[in-house]
Parts: structure tokens; sequence; C-alpha cells
């Protein structure tokens, strides 16, 4: 049993389990709640025996078809990828109760199957060894994100998803291009080959160029985030939440991996990452001053996106000197904010459905009318703001450290003011969401089981608060920073 | 200069030119054709990159990944089409809508 359970390969499962359920899901769509609720819990299973492996054997690697590479295809996990798996599941069961109740009968058959594709596609971009494949997988991602942007319907989000697609495709052909010159420069897709045959040539430069354009435009990093609010803002709230919490983090976590590995010799220099930590930087004062001016509740939290993707790229100048624990605080930043920001649109997701509408200055009295909501946004707020003791607080801590002992004021002034700015647009909503409204409106009764899957969503993000050390001890498999034992 | 390298570089011209094209034309399906010829663009300098082995045969692994390519590149454009259609039918023109608007 012991042996079976080891041995089993848990990484296959979760590309596989996911992207048959979609099949079934086309094919059978009238038991697509079942099935779709049945394989996101296999996935989040599958991330156990795969966790589990890890922490017996170290990296994870398995050749599919048992063609290894350069000519085959291998799945590959470390502790990086195991964090982004782990988000997935949590974000992925959280959201999937949620859609279990929000989605009728005849929107549920578009939603489950797109959604376990969605899955398919994030798993096996997290497991991908070689960057060839995180461009099909970048692909599948996109394809089946956009069409579940479309399926809210109307002008708004068919002008979002369309805006996201072509914003998508062309971060994808960057991307591509870039791979065409990496595969020209150095004769392999592998990301650990490559690792060892970069050197800082011209082509390597080009390609680190087209690859991070790319990556910015699909992680939409100021300037470039001008796709993601109006899609994350017009798609269905489980959508909006699945959107911000993972896809986003997913271009986030290539650019991460191919920094690390693949251009390695490039990043000595320090004018690409003063260029992310401005972009970082220009991010969460932006996005946090534009959440601050909405008047719609989902907008507000689309620009909040921006403004807490801005903070992952501050660890970029801080990584040369404080080295690991500015990755630690990147991904715990990432992690946190996957679980709050998806429990803050579902949250926003059942005062649309309560109230008919998501206008902040007309939410009225949803703090007694909707206490369980209004408690999964306000703990959502406390992750996002960084306050303890919460993911974000911890992640923010550590990011605020590695600026602190390198004397970067003007990072550590962007950190603070960026968690003043949250603080601000949290609070706007939550005072509107103590007093009466000036128009009252019909309000409709919310299911329980999506009141409680926000509110746990949010309890979640609180409770990473007091998880750091075995969180960052499963991140520190296999060494993705290459320094180990660096932590809190 | 070499057959291949003129291949290519009319590959990163094709690439360079539908950027433009897309980002200047507002009607969408100039800006699907746009994607598509940027994608023809890579699928060019991927193709004139692995016949530059000599007197070898050419590299098989960039001519999968252009096969790869092609077909992303067609389910995507059928998306793109198909969302082009119904924003048509719902607003009247196949652009962007103005942002902002509620």
């Amino acid at each position: 049993m012991d042996v079976v359970f080891t041995e089993f390969p848990w990484g296959v499962m979760l590309i596989l389990l996911p992207l048959v359920g979609g099949m079934i899901c086309l094919l059978w769509p009238r038991r697509g709640r079942t099935l779709g609720l049945v394989t996101v819990f296999a996935v989040a299973l599958s991330v156990v025996g795969v966790a589990w492996q890890m922490l017996d054997t170290g990296i994870y690697r398995h050749a599919v078809g048992g063609w290894g590479a350069p000519l085959g295809i291998d799945l590959y996990a470390d502790g990086l990828s195991l964090l982004m798996l782990a988000a997935s599941a949590l974000v992925g069961l959280g959201v999937s109760v949620y859609s279990a109740a929000y989605f009728g009968r005849e929107d549920g058959t578009r939603f489950w199957p797109l959604w376990l594709f969605l899955l398919a596609a994030l798993n096996a971009l997290f497991l991908s060894g070689d960057i060839f494949n995180v461009y099909v997988t970048f692909e599948l991602m996109g394809l089946a994100a956009v069409a579940l942007v479309a399926l809210a319907g109307g002008q708004n989000a068919l002008g979002g998803a369309m805006r996201y697609l072509l914003a998508a495709l062309l971060g994808s052909l960057a991307y591509l291009l870039g791979i065409a010159l990496l595969y020209h420069g150095f004769g392999t897709v592998d990301i650990a080959l490559l690792a060892d045959r970069v050197d800082a040539s011209p082509v390597a430069w080009a390609a680190l160029g087209l690859m991070g354009a790319g990556l910015l435009l699909k992680t939409a990093v100021f300037p470039l985030h001008f796709w993601l609010p109006p899609a994350h803002a017009s798609a269905p709230a489980p959508v909006s939440a699945l959107l911000s919490a993972l896809v986003v983090k997913a271009s986030f976590y290539i650019l991460l991996r191919l920094w690390l590995e693949v251009f390695e010799p490039l990043v000595g220099s320090d004018a690409v990452s003063t260029l992310l930590g401005l972009l970082g930087a220009m991010a969460v004062l932006w996005g946090s001053v534009q959440a601050l001016r909405q008047s719609r509740l989902k907008l507000l939290i689309a620009y909040s996106t921006v403004a807490q993707i801005g903070y992952l790229f501050l660890a970029f100048p801080l990584a040369a000197a404080a080295g690991a624990t500015a990755w630690y605080a990147a991904l715990y930043l990432a992690l946190s904010h996957a679980l709050a920001k998806a429990a803050m649109f579902l949250a926003a997701g059942n005062l649309l459905h309560f109230g008919g509408h998501d206008r902040i200055a007309g939410l009225d009295r949803v703090v007694q009318r909707l206490p369980l909501t209004a408690a999964a946004f306000a703990l959502a707020g406390v992750s996002i703001m960084g306050l303890p003791p919460s993911g974000g607080f911890i992640g923010k801590w550590l990011m605020l450290e590695a600026a602190l002992g390198q004397e970067r004021w003007d990072l550590v002034a962007v950190m603070i003011a960026g968690g003043l700015l949250a603080a601000a647009y949290i609070f706007k909503v939550l005072g509107y969401a103590f007093t009466q409204a000036d128009v009252t409106h019909e309000s409709r009764a919310v299911p329980v089981s999506m009141e409680w899957a926000a509110l746990l969503l949010a309890l979640g993000a609180v409770l990473l608060g007091f998880l750091a050390v075995p969180v960052l001890s499963l991140v520190g498999i296999g060494e993705p920073f290459g320094v180990s034992g660096v932590g809190p | 200069m070499s057959t291949s390298l003129l291949y290519a570089l009319v590959g990163i011209g094709l690439f360079s030119l539908s950027l433009y094209g897309l980002i200047v034309h507002s009607h969408l399906l100039r800006k699907i054709l746009a994607l598509n010829i940027m994608g023809s663009g890579i699928f060019l300098v991927l193709v004139a990159l692995a016949g530059r082995t000599g007197e070898a045969p050419p590299d098989a692994v960039p001519h999968a990944m252009v096969i790869t390519g092609i077909v992303v590149a067609v389910s995507a454009t059928a998306l793109a089409l198909t969302l082009m259609l119904k924003l048509a039918a719902e607003t009247g023109r196949a652009e962007l809508p103005d942002e902002g608007r509620e």
C-alpha cells in the first residue's frame, strides 16, 4: 500500500484528471457539477500525493511515456512548483464549491468543462520542465480563461474578453519568438539544460527582452495592465476569483523560473532588476490609487490586483543582495494574495447576487444582512493590507526586512504607502457596508455554500500567517533559489 | 547573406510590421489578422533557423514547434473570430468598446 502510494505518478494525475474530467463534462453536461467537484477534489488529493513524494525524494521528475528530455516531455516540480500547485488546488476547491451554487444548469454546462481545462493547463504549466511546453500551456490557459470571461455575456464581458485575448496572444507570441532565439542560440528548450548553456550573448539578451515583455504583459504589470480590470471586473464572480488568484500568477511563476535559472548569467546586471522593481513600485501606487477611485466593487478589487502584483516585482531589485528572503517574501505574498483575492471576488459575487448590483455606495447594511460575506471581505482585506496575523503580513514583513537591510528607503516608502492605500480602499467598502444606502434594492437570498466558500478562503489567507515555517520549508524543496535555510 | 538568414530577417520584419498593425488598427478583424501574420513571422524564423545546418539535414525540432504553433493559432483565431462576431452582434461594431463605459 505504502509503495503504491509513494510510487504512484501523482504529477501525471494532476494534468490527466482535469483534462479527462473536462471532456466528460462536455459529453455529459447534466452531471457537470458533480463531475467537476469530484475532479477538483481528486486533484487536491493528488497535490497532497506529490507533496508526500517530494518530502521523501526531493525534486519530482517524471518522463512522460518513458521518453526523457530532450526529445520527450519531462514533468518537473520543486518547492516553487509545489507551492503554486497547492495554491491552485486550494483556490480551486473554494471556487468550485462556490460555483456549484452560483451557476444555474444552463451556465454550469459551459462553466465546468472550461474550468477543468483551465485547471489542467495551470497544473501542466507548473509542472513544465521546458519552455516550449510552457508556451503550449499558456495558450491552453489563455483560451480557457478568455472563454470563461465571455460566459457572463453582454457588451462589457465580451469586450473585456476580447481585449484579454488580444493581450494574451500578443504576450504568447513575443514569448514564442524568444523561444525561437533561445533554441537557435543554445540548441535546447529544456530549462535545466538552458541553465547550463545560456551565456550573456546578444541572442540571450534579445530572448530575455522578448520573453520578459511577453510575460510582463501576461502578468499585467504596470503599464501593461490595461487589459486586466475590464476582464476581471466583468467576468462572473468565480471566474474573476480564478483569474486574479491563479492565472496572473502563472506568468509570474514562469518569469521567476526563467529569471532564476535560464537567464541567471544575465541578471547579474542591475539594469533589468531595477526596471522591474520600478514597474512594480509604479504598479503598487497606480493600482492602489485607481482602486480607491472606483465606484464599482469588482473594478476596485481588480485594480487592487494590479497593485498587489506590483509587490511581487519589488522582490527583483532586492534579491541581488537579500537572496532567498526576497523570493520567499514574493512567494508568500503571491500565495496569500491568491487566497485573499479569491475570497474577495467571491464575497463581491455574493453582494452582487444579493443586491443585484456592485456599486460601492449602494451597499446597504450588508454587515447585518450578510454577516459571513462581510466577514470574508474584511478578513481578506486584513491580508491584502498586510496586517498581522495574516499571510499578507508575513510576506510584506519579509519584503520590508529585505528592503530595510539594504537601506532601500524608496521601496520601503512604496510598500508602506501601498499598505495605507489598501487600508483606505478596503475601509471605504466596509464603511458603506455598515451604513444604510440612499437607494435600497430588492434583495435575493445568497446560498449558504457561497458565503462559506468565501469565508473559508479568507480564513485560509489569515491562517497562512501562522504557517510560515512549514510552508517555507516546503518551498525550499529542491532549493529553487540556490540558497538553503534562509527564512524567517 | 545566406538564404535562411534572409528568411529569418523577413520573419522578424513580419513580426514588427504586424505588431504595428495590431496597435494602430481598431477593427478587430485587422487585429486578428495582424496576430496571425505575427505568428507566421515567428514560424518563418523557426523554419529558417532550422535550415542553418549546412550540408546536414535540417533540424526537425523547430518544425515540430511550428506545427504545434499552427494548431494553437488556428484555435485562437477561431475563438477570436467567434468573440468578434458576438461583440459585433451586441454593439453593432466590430471594435473594442471604449474603456470606462458602464
